[in-house]
């Protein structure tokens, strides 16, 4: 049965109440390949790999593996097809060694050490086979994410699985980290594994697949082999349209500084030193990118220039006034009253309520000004208008500010919120994650409006996991690795191999680095 | 995506899934009272007909169902500001004790200054009850489900070695203080029905009901119209979000539990001022407790736990009849059923989730189509 696909999915649909998730998918993956699965934010990638995975059933249609036609009830039934996934969120038990994190699930009979002694005899033969150097007996604690993913694929491997399903397996990682799995991807291929590789980032689907389907709005596009087709017609594909940018950049140069921040540490929520002494400036008239994998302080600097976080030295400027020290604090109302918006980073956790309605979080972080509320008494009809006005100025849909904040789409929640946040004109933005979880028309005007900003001579900086974006959008950007400055570039001379890096914690050469702006 | 798919209507969530709730407990105890060789029907005529079948029974189930609302609304309030507060005995106890200080010290130079007094001392009591768990919670973390669990045990000592104490009645045996001085009490319905030439029954309801009333009403108001019943609720769903909205989480914990706490130390008032007329120990009788029921069954909304207390004062005075009338029935028998519907109604509020969605999706899928 070599011949038959590894994976053949006929007509396979999945509603959820009203949405169509998935609308006649019909995916073909040959045996031995790498196959590329892209699409936007939305676009149904996630319910059909869980479908593949047994954790959804569809409505209607067919799952062929290897030839034959499975119902597949849960995430085991997968397994014993021989189908694992390693998810984007790595899920492993940090305090538990390798060893033991590959065998959870496995464990056979009664004595665990029986199948510690069995397994790790085993996973040396597969360590060998496939090239893997992890440390058995390590806890998954002191790896790092790069070295994570590997024991999630190990295990996928332990488990017997001929074709690994990877969620995103890039987002997490750093370009040299990225290079390390793309060689393990190939040589698991190499011995006859076939992999679900899914991704939005076009350039990995140009570098590693042998085929790609297209999915867009829960349906196939297209279906093309990867030597035949180039990442600009893949992007229209998943798009649907060629992207325009509506604002130009103007030429302007940038103003007087606006936001200084000196010499300035923090600790993450756990008490590590997250900021180690970092400084820079942000000038009016000026968008600041701020690049990093995720996690190497980026979160923490977002809270301490937001009245979030208390820096423990340095100092943070607005303007003339003196924002956060290790004395004192502005609190995030006062900090908004100096003219300073902050758009967060994780929308639904920290920027809004989600259960609450639209018209309520249209004055979060606003409650206390005098036009919403007064003598401690809301103005419902002031707040009702607000909430108004910012549906029409933005477009949000469906134009109902009384539903609840979590039943908009990711990309109408974050018009409403960039509406609340601009409403009073501030002079100075702090974006996390501009255009996290939000589809793609949307991402075209977020930016064009982050630009906006800029050409009417407003100071923005924006945080991003997403470099094409910060190359789009920044004037300057600075990366951060482990909470230092790594470098700072200007655009005309930014190149992502050299920011990759500076996000892996090589120094910039001299004459850029950190402080120096 | 998921969390649409699980959206029901305000309406439906509000009125039709409690009722199917009570129905299943109803249901249930007329299956356990057939059991027992009597007949569910007669019992549940019994059921209504001691509650509303006469003036005086009515009387009983507005008493009962007071000292519920003031309760509930405890809870809820905490609820809204996202804690747990079961601490709702302890601070009626306190609040009892408060009340009964302000009517000793005033009582017999100014009864009626003295109620009023005792109606701000019941819930300064209460709230400052509620204060230490509360700033226990806001400046360490420790849990407010355990702490207010044990100044409940406290408020029960404490009550205890004061009524077989200083305030124990001089010459009494029992754990109650003296009366309290004349007049020095709330005004019972039937007396205040006459002054507007009514006639009523005699019985327990007094103007605390009113009061009760009022209290939910206040609630109402501080949820939906100020701005700190607004931050309140912001930092209960979402303590980040409120971080991020300069709001002070740990002020927001305390004046929240505070507020709670003075509700349940309200209750005192319908207890102790308005039928007892003196401090009874342990005069609470598991009403703070059920509160949390009668909170959880309104869905937190103050006009659903006036009409949950209502409920629970019918299952307490009509449950009384049943008992009275039905000899094999004990009054055990009624704890059983109002167990039933404190599990069915308030423990397990989305039993009938999964079918009303499926059947409500399928109406409203008719609907678009």
């Amino acid at each position: 049965m070599t011949t038959a696909p590894a994976i053949e999915t006929k007509n396979l649909c999945k509603r959820f109440g009203a949405v169509q998730a998935n609308d006649n998918i019909s995916l073909l993956v040959e045996q031995g390949t790498v196959h590329g699965i892209v699409g936007e934010n939305g676009a149904g990638k996630s319910t059909l790999l869980k479908m593949l995975f047994g954790f959804y059933q569809p409505n209607s249609g067919d799952l062929i593996v290897n030839g034959q036609k499975l119902d597949l009830d849960s995430p085991s039934d997968a397994m014993a097809a021989g189908i694992a996934m390693v998810h984007q969120h790595f899920m492993l038990v940090e305090p538990f060694t390798v060893l033991e994190n590959i065998i959870l699930g496995a464990e056979g009979d009664g004595m665990l050490d029986h199948a510690k002694s069995d397994a790790r005899a085993k996973l040396l033969g597969l360590e060998q086979q496939f090239g893997f150097d992890l440390p058995l007996d390590t806890p998954v604690s002191q790896l790092s994410v790069g070295e994570r993913q590997r024991v999630e694929i190990l295990k996928a491997l332990f488990r017997g699985a001929d074709i690994l399903i990877l969620d995103e397996p890039t987002a997490v990682l750093t370009p040299q980290e990225c290079d390390q799995l793309f060689e393990l991807v190939r040589l698991l291929k190499s011995r006859g594994k076939t992999v679900l590789f899914v991704t939005h980032k076009l350039h990995e689907i140009m570098a590693i697949t042998d085929a790609v389907t297209v999915i867009r709005a829960g349906k196939v596009i297209t279906r093309v082999a990867t030597s035949t087709t180039s990442p600009e017609d893949l992007a229209e594909a998943m798009v649907g349209a060629k992207i325009s940018r509506a604002v130009e950049r103007s030429g302007q140069e940038h103003g007087a500084p606006r936001l200084k921040v000196e010499g300035v540490s923090a600790q993450s929520d756990l008490g590590h030193s997250a900021l180690k002494k970092i400084s820079f400036e942000l000038f009016d008239g000026e968008v600041l990118g701020v690049a990093g994998v995720a996690g190497n302080g980026q979160t923490e600097l977002l809270d301490v220039l937001t009245g979030l976080r208390p820096v423990s030295e340095g100092q943070i400027t607005l303007g003339e006034q003196i924002v956060n020290t290790a004395r004192s604090m502005m609190d995030p109302i006062e900090l908004r009253r100096a003219g300073l918006a902050h758009i967060a980073e994780d929308r639904l956790k920290t920027g809004v309520v989600a259960d609450m309605s639209a018209t309520e979080n249209a004055i979060l972080g606003y409650q206390r000004e005098p036009d919403f509320s007064d003598k401690g008494l809301l103005k419902l009809a002031a707040i009702s208008a607000a909430a108004e006005d910012y549906f029409e100025s933005q477009d949000v849909r469906p134009r109902d500010p009384s539903l609840s904040f979590a039943s908009f789409s990711g990309g109408n929640q974050q018009k409403l919120v960039i509406a609340r946040e601009l409403a009073r004109s501030p002079q100075t933005l702090v974006i996390g994650q501009p255009t996290r979880g939000v589809d793609i028309g949307a991402v075209t005007k977020i930016h064009d409006q982050i630009t906006e900003l800029r050409n009417t001579g407003k100071a923005v900086l924006v945080v991003s996991a997403d470099l094409d974006e910060l190359m789009a959008i920044s004037d300057r950007i600075i990366v951060m690795c482990e909470g230092e400055i790594t470098g700072t570039v200007d655009i005309q001379d930014a190149d992502e191999r050299t920011i990759g890096l500076m996000m892996a914690g090589a120094h910039a050469e001299a004459g850029s680095k950190g402080a120096k702006v | 995506m998921s969390a649409q798919a699980n959206k029901l209507p305000g309406a439906i969530e509000a009125v039709v899934m409690p009722f199917l709730n009570t129905l299943i407990a109803f249901l249930l105890s007329g299956l356990l009272i057939w059991a027992l060789g009597e007949d569910p029907f007669y019992a549940l005529s019994l059921l209504f007909d001691g509650a509303f079948g006469y003036q005086e029974g009515i009387g009983y189930t507005f008493y009962y169902a007071t000292n519920f609302i003031f309760t509930g609304l405890a809870v809820s309030v905490a609820y809204h500001a996202g804690h747990f507060n079961i601490g709702g005995e302890g601070q009626a106890m306190l609040g009892g004790l408060g009340l009964t200080l302000a009517v000793f010290w005033l009582g017999d130079t100014a009864p009626f200054l003295s109620v009023i007094i005792a109606i701000v001392g019941a819930a300064l009591f209460g709230g400052a009850w509620a204060f230490i768990p509360a700033w226990l919670q806001a400046t360490r973390g420790s849990h407010i489900v355990i702490t207010t669990n044990m100044f409940n045990f406290i408020a029960s000592a404490l009550l205890a070695y004061l009524l077989v104490g200083p305030l124990q009645r001089p010459g009494g045996q029992m754990p109650e203080s003296s009366d309290f001085p004349e007049g020095a009490g709330l005004m019972k319905f039937d007396e205040l029905m006459s002054v507007f030439g009514f006639s009523f029954e005699q019985s327990p309801l007094n103007v605390s009901f009113l009061i009760a009333l009022l209290m939910a009403l206040a609630v109402w108001f501080l949820l939906t119209r100020t701005r700190f019943g607004y931050e309140m609720r912001v930092a209960g769903k979402n303590q980040s979000a409120a971080a991020f909205a300069g709001i002070s989480v740990p002020r927001v914990t305390i004046i929240a539990l505070m507020m709670s706490g003075a509700l349940a130390g309200m209750m005192g008032l319908n207890e102790l001022l308005g039928e007892q007329l003196r401090l009874i120990g342990n005069f609470t009788l598991g009403y703070g407790f059920v509160g949390i029921a009668v909170a959880f069954m309104g869905r937190n909304h103050p006009l659903g736990i006036v009409l949950s207390a209502i409920l629970f004062g019918v299952l307490y005075q009509g449950g009384a009849e049943i008992a009275f009338e039905i000899t094999t029935i004990s009054s055990d028998m009624i704890v059983v059923v109002q167990g039933l519907v404190i599990i069915f109604a308030g423990a397990m509020p989305h039993l009938m989730r999964k079918p009303v969605l499926a059947v409500y999706e399928r109406f409203a899928g008719k609907g678009a189509a």
